[in-house]
Order: structure tokens, then C-alpha cells, then sequence
């Protein structure tokens, strides 16, 4: 498994986005001159002596000098529309590896602190499994918005605020949202929080332009939820939770592409799912989510030591 | 067959039925209701100012006291159908007296329905999205749509009957009708008695009471899927139109038979609103609890029969946790006891029905918020991750004084369309007591 694992890194564009949209930088610049790639187009460009690792293209390790780097702009901000219709060519998956959760939670700090999220609400909930019945072990299961195939809250929403893309994710548009709340009735995984009063934001969030991929600023009166980071996902990143948490629980990737990771390891998804007997929550209503989970066997923490972290 | 009635008893007639200016008691009471619907008028204004925070609702309870109270706004409306089409369309004429007094239930409980829906928005500023947006998979837009229906639909049924009405009022310039006689006048102007007109609004009438059942049946069942369509024990029933639609025709008759010993009561109207009035309504009240009776032992019977895991912590919670005493209570109040009471001959004179009519209606009130609440509290995954707050529910004061402001609301709309326009037919009793 490790072996495939290795060579799947290397194919792996998306995990190390940031590297490599600098080096596509650099090699765009590359393309429109005969110069050598790495000689800057701007001649006052001096040397800083100090060198960093990059991946090139053929897959080879080369080194450059820092200073000939070139920062990559911000992503332009994407229409609503473009928003509403998604990332061509993508399905996105996750995969909880249940056997490997601590209940450290920082899944959920990180989400709430990236999408400013209410106090006392969690798009990520972390719920203690098994513990009432008689004879079965206990497990720690993380839920987010499984992002269903057949999404209860898409169908029952009456203006369209809440909708399903191309790339499989289901987002909220909280421009359009009424606030009837009717999703949250409709979803069967509880999921779905309301923004009972107007969200306690600093005044550079608060100012942001809405865009309904980073669900940033939320507005009263209107409803989120886990957004699987679609614009981390956009840039060719991992979603904040994925990338936040110290056990590698969380795995996300493409379908189309057969393979997920959570930054550290990438797996065929497939295989995955197959050799760890993969399951969904509630298959049986229907819903088709993506989100997958691993059965929490040979666990790597006893379930006790996760309970201090437990708020109820 | 034909006896003529003397002039002078048409003139009796009229005015028993004209409309009267309030006594101290009417005067009291609208009072009283406008007091309440201005709390209400507040409360909802600070809901406005600092949102849905006010209310005790939250992320999983949410839905509260606004949705129950629309549900039982639905099923009170659904009353106009039965009193007016389907009594009419039986050929039973003994209704004619409590036609109006229905349609002018019906008319007030889906304004207010319509009114606690946007209430409960959180962007109730963006209602115009439901329009400019709308999507027709969502069984919201199906209420809209049938609620605007049926909200028409009553609304000429309860203004085609009236035009002879209008005429007499306007013929008749007494102090208690002096004040609305523009009124009168806008609304029936063109109404000149003709027979072509005759026939034209009482074809018009008819067509009426025939539409008006099949979107009363779908008002209520559309109302009904708001709930069914969603993944939530408790609610995942096939059984959940016939079972609102029952208990719909059971509250709205009790709404009536209220009414009709307030009213008969105000007005001294003994005469026009008998004994046997009460008597017939009390049998028609004892078959539609026994049908909703019916309904809540298939309701609840089936699913406490296999007692799935969802299903099991809810129906448990009702049957002997903390719900039992309201659940029960509201059985007993709202089918058992007056079942019990109604059978006898006895027990449907005015006053005991209007006992009976009262516990109905309160209980349907309740048997709303039990089927609402309850199944909030009750989700797949365990409520979880989340402040102790929102694992309960009980309305704040505003929710409570938005929803009585609401009540008060459709009670005053209620008055004051009985001040201002006859309670009882005036044209067709005459007619009536003509060709007795
Ligand atoms: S988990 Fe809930 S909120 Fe997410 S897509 Fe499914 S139904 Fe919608
Ligand atoms: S609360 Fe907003 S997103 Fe949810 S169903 Fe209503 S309009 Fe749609």
C-alpha cells in the first residue's frame, strides 16, 4: 500500500497547490522567453542567496533562489454564477477514517475559525457513537455536510438558496436565502445551522464580499453550513479540516480522479473504500451522500482518552 | 308551497340581522384584542430589530410555536369549505345560518396564516425571491400557491353571497350600517338585482363550492407535506394528509360552533341560530372526532407497534416521557371527551357545545405544537456539539405574544366583519322562510 501510496504523491497536483502555482508561475514566464526559466525578465532582480525546493515539471527536485520567485496573486474573485455551477470535471469525496479519531477536535476549530463561524455552532460535530448500547465499543465519528447526491435540503429549499454543483458540492447562497429554515428540517444529518442573530464579526469579515464558496461573511437570518471549502478546493488545496487535523482522519479528493488525501497519504479511493469496507451514514434514506467513513476497527486511541475533549 | 311573507316580517327580519354597533361588551373586547395584537406588533418588531435570536428557537428545534400556529391557522380555514361547500353541495339547508360566520373563520385564519409564515422567516424582507426564484419542487411553493388559491376562492364565496346583502344594507340607512355605507356602496355598487345577474352569481356560487373542496383537501395536505416530505420520525407518515385534514374539519367545526354561541349570544339571534342548529353541528363534531380518533390510532399505533430506533425515542418520549401529560391531555380533550359529552342529546345543547367547541379548538391548538415540537427534538444523529439551550425548546415571550397577537388578530378580523356585514345571510333567510 505505501509503495502506490509514494507514486501517488507525485501525481497528486492538487496537494502541494501552493508550491506548485508558484513554479506554474514561473515556468509561465518561461514559456514566453528563451531565457533560461529561472532567470528573472526583470534584470534588477537580485540573487538573495537563499534557495527553495521545488518540484519542476518532469517531476524533477530543483532549487531556486527565493528571490526570483514571484508571488501568486490571490484567485480573482469567481461570479455567482461560475459559483453555481462548479468546478468542471470534478466530484468531490471525503473519506473518515473513523479508527484514527481522538475527538481532538481541531477539525472543528479550524473550520470555525476559517468561516467565522457562531459561537456555539459547529459545521463539524464530532459525535460519541455506541456508547448506550450494551455490548459494542464506543468511537468517535466527525459528520459534516455529506454533501448528498440526492440532497433532502436542495429539493425542499423554495428559492433555489441552497443547490447542488456539478463537482458534487451543495452550497448555500445566503444572498438568496429567506430564512424558512425548511432545509434544516429536511436534513437528516442535522447538519444545518441558522444564524439566529446578526453574527458577531470583525469589521474586515463583516466587510467582505459574500461569495457563497467560502460562505464568508455569514448573515443573520440565513442558513450555513460545511462548504467543503470550496474555494480552498478551487485553488487546488485541501479543505481546512483535512489539513487541520494531526491524525489524518479526514481524506478528500476527487472521484474522477480515484484518489483522495489527506495531505500526508493519498490512496486510490476506490481501493480504499473496498479494502476497509467503506460505509455511508443512513445509506438507507437515500441520500447518496460523499462522505465516507471507515469502520473505527484496530482504533489507534482508546476511546476514553478523546473524552475530555467531549462537550456534549 | 309558496307563502309570501308579510312585509312586515321581512322588515323583522332585516333588522334582527342588520349589524349592530358594539355594546360595552363588543367594545371591551375589541379592546382587549387590539391590546394584544399591538404586544404582538412589538415583540415582532424587536424580532425584526435583533432577529430570530429572540425566539427560543434554534438549530435543531427549528421550527417552534410560529409553525404550529400556522398549521392550526390551515386547519381552522379549512372550515369555510365544509360549512359552505360541502353542506351546500349535500343539499342541506340548515347551514345557510352558519355559512357566513364560516367563511369569515375561514377568511381571517388564512390571512393569518399566510401572515405567521413570513413572520417566520429570517429574511422576511426577501419574500419576493419566492416569486422571482421560486421552484416548484419545494412543497412551500405548493402552499403558496394553494394558499392564494384558497384564499380567493373563500374570499368570493364569501362576497358573491353577499351582494343581496349589500343591497339591503344600503337600502336600509340606520345608524348601525351609516358609517360603512361607501363601503356598501364600492363593493356592491353594481349589483342591480337583475335576474341575468341572479343567475350569473349563483352559477358563480356553485362553481364555487365545487373548486373550493378540492383546494381545501389540497391547502391542507400540502400543509400536511411540509412535514411528510421531510427525513424526521414522527413525521415520515403516508398517513399525514388524511390525518390533517381530519383533524382540520374537526377544529374548524368547533371554530363554528364557538362562534355561532358567541354570536347567537351577542345578538340575540335565538331565533335564526337554534337549538337544532346545535344539535346538527354536535353530530357532525362527534363523526369528525371519531374519523380523527381513527386517524391517530394509525398514526401512532404502527410505528409504536415495531418501535424503530428514531421512531421509538420519539413515540416513547409522547406515550410516557416527558411530552405524556400534554399528549394525552390533548387526546382526551380534543377527541374522548367530547365524544363522550356529544353523544347524549343532552350534551348538544348550546352551552355544553360550546364547551365541547372550545376544548376542540384548544385542543387542536396543542395537538399542532405536539406534532411539531416534539419531532425537532428527536433527530437521527443525537443532538450533539451544541450549548444546553438548544436541546430544549420552550417559546420566549415574544413568540408567545407574536402568536397570541396573531390569534387576537384573526379574532378582531373576525369581529369586525361581523360588525360590519350580516352575520346570517339576511336574503337567503328570507328566502328560505318563504318557501318553507
Ligand atoms: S447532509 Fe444535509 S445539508 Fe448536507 S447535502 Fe445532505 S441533506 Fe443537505
Ligand atoms: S432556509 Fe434558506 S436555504 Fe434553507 S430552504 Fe429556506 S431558503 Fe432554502
Amino acid at each position: 500500500m505505501s509503495n502506490s501510496t509514494n507514486e501517488l504523491t507525485s501525481r497528486r497536483a492538487f496537494l502541494s497547490g501552493a508550491a506548485m502555482a508558484a513554479v506554474g508561475s514561473v515556468a509561465a514566464i518561461a514559456c514566453n522567453s528563451n531565457k533560461h526559466p529561472f532567470t528573472p525578465e526583470d534584470e534588477s532582480v537580485v540573487p538573495s542567496g537563499e534557495k527553495v525546493k521545488l518540484l519542476s515539471v518532469n517531476g524533477d527536485v530543483i532549487e531556486v533562489d527565493k528571490a526570483f520567485l514571484k508571488p501568486v496573486p490571490d484567485m480573482p474573485p469567481i461570479s455567482n454564477d461560475e459559483a453555481r455551477v462548479g468546478i468542471a470535471g470534478k466530484k468531490f469525496v471525503m473519506v473518515i477514517d473513523l479508527s484514527r479519531c481522538k475527538n481532538l477536535k481541531k477539525c472543528q476549530s479550524a473550520c470555525n475559525h476559517m468561516h467565522h463561524i457562531q459561537d456555539g455552532q459547529n459545521w463539524i460535530k464530532v459525535y460519541a457513537m455506541g456508547e448506550e448500547a450494551e455490548h459494542t465499543a464506543p468511537y468517535w465519528q466527525p459528520t459534516t455536510c455529506m454533501h448528498c447526491d440526492v440532497p433532502p435540503c436542495v429539493k425542499v429549499c423554495p428559492v433555489d438558496a441552497t443547490f447542488k454543483r456539478q463537482d458534487g458540492v451543495v452550497l448555500i447562497d445566503s444572498d438568496r436565502c429567506i430564512g424558512c429554515r425548511f432545509c434544516m428540517a429536511a436534513c437528516p444529518y442535522s447538519t444545518r445551522v441558522f444564524n439566529w442573530s446578526e453574527p458577531v464579526l470583525t469589521e474586515d469579515v463583516a466587510s467582505t464580499h459574500y461569495n457563497c464558496e467560502t460562505s464568508v461573511p455569514q448573515k443573520k437570518g440565513t442558513v450555513g453550513k460545511c462548504d467543503f471549502c470550496a474555494d480552498m478546493t478551487r485553488k487546488g488545496e485541501l479543505p481546512h479540516c483535512v489539513s487541520a487535523c494531526p491524525n489524518g482522519v479526514f481524506f478528500f479528493g476527487d472521484i474522477n480522479e480515484d484518489s483522495v488525501s489527506n495531505g500526508a497519504e493519498t490512496f486510490r479511493f476506490s481501493e480504499l473504500i473496498r479494502d476497509k469496507a467503506g460505509y455511508r451514514l443512513l445509506e438507507d434514506l437515500g441520500t447518496h451522500p460523499n462522505v465516507y467513513y471507515l469502520p473505527p476497527v484496530n482504533r489507534n486511541f482508546p476511546f476514553e482518552v478523546g473524552k475530555e475533549n467531549d462537550k456534549g | 308551497m309558496e307563502n309570501e311573507l308579510t312585509v312586515t316580517e321581512e322588515q323583522k327580519i332585516i333588522a334582527d340581522l342588520l349589524p349592530r354597533p358594539f355594546g360595552r361588551a363588543g367594545k371591551i373586547w375589541v379592546a382587549a384584542l387590539s391590546v394584544v395584537c399591538l404586544l404582538g406588533v412589538f415583540a415582532y418588531y424587536r424580532q425584526l430589530r435583533y432577529g430570530l435570536q429572540v425566539t427560543a428557537m434554534r438549530d435543531y428545534v427549528s421550527w417552534g410555536l410560529y409553525i404550529s400556529n400556522f398549521v392550526f391557522f390551515v386547519a381552522i380555514s379549512l372550515v369555510g369549505s365544509l360549512i359552505t361547500a360541502i353542506l351546500r353541495i349535500a343539499n342541506v339547508t340548515w347551514s345557510t345560518p352558519l355559512t357566513r360566520i364560516a367563511e369569515m373563520i375561514a377568511i381571517a385564519a388564512i390571512m393569518f396564516a399566510a401572515m405567521i409564515i413570513v413572520i417566520d422567516m429570517g429574511r422576511p424582507e426577501r419574500l419576493l425571491n419566492v416569486f422571482a426564484h421560486g421552484r416548484i419542487q419545494s412543497p412551500i411553493i405548493w402552499d403558496v400557491v394553494v394558499i392564494t388559491t384558497y384564499f380567493f376562492v373563500s374570499l368570493l364565496l364569501l362576497y358573491l353571497p353577499l351582494l343581496p346583502d349589500i343591497q339591503i344594507l344600503r337600502a336600509h340607512q340606520v345608524a348601525a350600517v351609516k358609517p360603512f355605507q361607501k363601503l356598501y356602496k364600492f363593493m356592491g355598487a353594481f349589483w342591480k338585482k337583475t335576474p341575468e345577474q341572479h343567475r350569473i352569481s349563483s352559477k358563480a356560487i356553485s362553481i364555487l363550492c365545487i373548486t373550493i373542496i378540492p383546494v381545501a383537501f389540497c391547502i391542507h395536505t400540502v400543509t400536511s407535506w411540509l412535514f411528510a416530505t421531510t427525513f424526521r420520525p414522527g413525521w415520515d407518515s403516508t398517513n399525514f394528509g388524511a390525518y390533517f385534514i381530519s383533524g382540520a374539519f374537526l377544529a374548524g367545526s368547533g371554530a363554528v360552533v364557538v362562534a355561532m354561541f358567541v354570536v347567537r349570544k351577542a345578538y340575540q339571534l335565538d331565533k335564526y341560530i337554534t337549538d337544532v342548529h346545535f344539535d346538527k353541528m354536535g353530530r357532525i363534531l362527534v363523526l369528525l372526532a371519531l374519523l380523527y380518533l381513527y386517524f391517530n390510532v394509525n398514526e401512532y399505533l404502527v410505528p409504536a407497534f415495531k418501535m424503530k430506533e428514531g421512531e421509538g425515542a420519539h413515540l416513547n418520549q409522547l406515550f410516557r416521557g416527558d411530552w405524556a401529560l400534554k399528549f394525552w391531555t390533548t387526546i382526551l380533550v380534543s377527541m374522548v371527551i367530547p365524544i363522550v359529552m356529544l353523544v347524549f342529546k343532552k350534551g348538544r345543547k348550546p352551552l355544553p357545545m360550546f364547551i365541547a367547541g372550545l376544548m376542540v379548538v384548544a385542543g387542536a391548538w396543542f395537538k399542532r405544537y405536539i406534532i411539531v415540537v416534539p419531532s425537532m427534538l428527536h433527530p437521527f444523529l443525537p443532538m450533539h456539539d451544541v450549548p444546553a439551550s438548544y436541546k430544549y425548546y420552550f417559546p420566549s415571550w415574544e413568540e408567545w405574544a407574536i402568536a397570541g397577537g396573531s390569534l387576537a388578530g384573526a379574532l378582531l378580523v373576525i369581529t369586525l366583519l361581523v360588525r360590519i356585514f350580516p352575520v346570517i345571510p339576511i336574503r337567503e333567510t328570507i328566502d328560505e322562510m318563504k318557501t318553507d
